[in-house]
């Protein structure tokens, strides 16, 4: 039997279902949302977006 | 020596005020009217009702904070505006009545040079028969208190969890017309993530209801995010996080009662239905405080002064058009009343001209559409901007000198999914404008180069430390003035 690691954290999505017709993220995507040293930078980058919008709107 | 009035001390007022007392000093009055005690940054009420934080973690004492500035701080709740003065004088003033437990009841009145009004929403429970934490049938994270209780019913909950019991859990909107969406997603991920990591996951069906037409509206008509080359829905991204974390959606939807253990809405497409519930949190719509205004003469001009969901009108275009003819420009830049140029009204407080989100009804006539959200970052923009033009305007300019238009500015947000320093995670994003412009942008509204958004951990420490930051600003501790909105 063939194993899909990719989307195994989805399995109560029933096919035709409104869950069934939208994207899931895969394992990797998962994975990624919490790992310390990628989230660290992404910490560090969206402080930086956040920054610019911030004083963009201050007028 | 002027004398400017703050009605309101949450996130714009309290802006307002500290930043007013700041540039103005002690040359000139600066009151601050509020029936709180304590002030409560909001942003993290979802937090405790998950048990996640306390009540003493999100709020503090205002009085040492306002005594130690020197702002004149009344606990007392704004009941009437009287912008022309009374029988005996033209100095306009409001009436307040004391919350102050030593004059709990006691009446006075404030005179005043310049008037703001921040007194934020009225959650109005009452729009929805048996919504709410008082004598109804759901549970609220609106305020502390709320949050409190809520997360004492969650707990109860779990509890009968434990001993294997499968619960039904319902959260979103709980009227046609509430706006707050983001604070209900909140919740409910807040709620899955805890169940998830107690064991006890399996033992719930998670159910979301809102009024938005689709799944990541958010009041603001939904947002575009660049990612793989394209620009993204906000609806993408929603659904995808509802069908990862396996919470099913009824969207489309105005609550139109709730008894014990069920839900009554009607759909955009006029169907009913009922949703059961062992524990729900329905966000209340909001409507104005319910100040009056009343003439030199003593007659009531409350509809000079405000529109009839009791927020008050100040410069935006207000005349009734239909959606397709709606501008950015309809938005107001200065906050003042366009009668009495010495009011102004902000964040929650101000009158918006229309929603941001297409209007819609079901066949019998119902609106069910979200009304716009005023979120932290405006609401604190706002409340500084109209500051500067007060004092700017106490100093001799003759109009107000400073604009935050909602629709040449932008928000940061951060939606947490679940709490936790290793495993939380949350949504970072920012949009720009908060408010469409799609004279300016065409097709999507937005600028895409200062619109993002993201799930993750560092979503979530930041909004943990926005939590820390925000209170620390609050509270006028060293270097307050330079944290921004």
């Amino acid at each position: 039997m063939a194993e899909n690691k990719h989307t195994e954290h989805v399995h109560h999505i029933d096919p035709y279902s409104p869950e069934f017709e939208t994207m899931v993220p895969t394992g990797m995507v998962k994975f990624f949302r919490t790992c310390v040293i990628w989230q660290f930078i992404r910490f560090v980058i969206i402080n930086i977006k956040m920054l610019v919008v911030v004083q963009k709107s201050h007028h | 020596m002027a004398k400017v009035v703050v009605m309101g001390a949450g996130v714009s007022g309290h802006t307002a005020v500290t930043f007013l007392k700041k540039w103005l000093g002690n040359e000139h009055e600066v009151i601050v009217v509020t029936p709180n005690s304590k002030w409560n940054w909001i942003p993290s009420n979802i937090w405790v009702g998950v048990g996640q934080m306390t009540k003493k973690d999100v709020t503090f004492d205002l009085a040492p904070v306002y005594q130690k500035a020197g702002i004149d701080y009344r606990q007392a709740k704004a009941v009437s505006i009287h912008p022309e003065g009374g029988k005996d004088s033209d100095q306009p003033y409001i009436t307040i009545e004391y919350t102050d437990p030593s004059k709990e009841g006691t009446t006075e009145e404030v005179a005043y040079d310049y008037l703001i009004n921040a007194t934020g929403p009225k959650l109005n429970f009452g729009a929805t028969e048996g919504l709410g934490p008082d004598g109804g049938h759901t549970v609220s994270v609106c305020t502390a208190d709320h949050a409190t209780h809520a997360n004492e019913e969650l707990r109860k909950l779990m509890d009968r969890m434990r001993k294997g019991e499968h619960v039904k859990i319902l959260i979103g909107t709980g009227h046609g017309m509430c706006t707050c969406q983001g604070a209900a997603f909140e919740y409910i991920f807040n709620i899955e993530h805890e169940l998830r990591q107690a064991g006890l996951r399996d033992k719930a069906t998670i159910t979301w209801i809102s009024n938005e037409s689709f799944l990541g509206d958010f009041g603001i008509g939904g947002l575009h995010i660049k990612r793989g080359g394209y620009a993204a829905s906000s609806k993408l991204f929603a659904e995808s996080l509802f069908a990862e974390r396996d919470v099913s959606w009824i969207i489309g939807a105005h609550v139109t009662k709730v008894e014990e253990g069920k839900a009554h809405y009607e759909l955009l497409d006029g169907d009913t239905g009922v949703e059961e519930f062992d524990f729900s949190m329905l966000i209340p719509p909001f409507a104005g405080v319910g100040l009056k205004a009343y003439a030199k003469d003593g007659s009531d001009m409350t509809d000079t002064l405000f529109a009839p969901n009791g927020l008050m009108k100040v410069d935006a275009d207000y005349t009734p058009k239909p959606y397709e003819e709606w501008k950015a420009a309809d938005w107001p830049r200065t906050y003042q009343n366009p009668t009495y140029k010495n009011i102004f009204a902000t964040g929650i407080a101000f009158a918006p001209p229309h929603l941001i989100s297409k209007p819609m009804k079901s066949p019998n006539g119902t609106p069910i559409n979200p009304t716009p959200p005023r979120t932290g970052m405006p609401s604190g923009i706002i409340g500084k901007t109209v500051a500067q033009s007060i004092v700017d305007m106490i100093n001799g300019a003759a109009e107000p000198t400073h604009h935050a238009s909602m629709a040449e500015m932008g928000a940061a947000c951060v939606a947490s999914t679940g709490k936790g320093l290793f495993n939380g995670t949350a949504a970072a994003l920012t949009v720009y404008p908060v408010v469409p412009d799609f004279e300016k942008y065409p097709g999507l509204g937005r600028d895409l180069d200062y619109t993002f958004g993201e799930i993750g951990l560092a979503g979530h420490w930041i909004k943990h430390i926005l939590h820390h930051m925000f209170l620390w600003k609050a509270k006028l501790k060293p270097g307050w003035a330079l944290i921004p909105e």
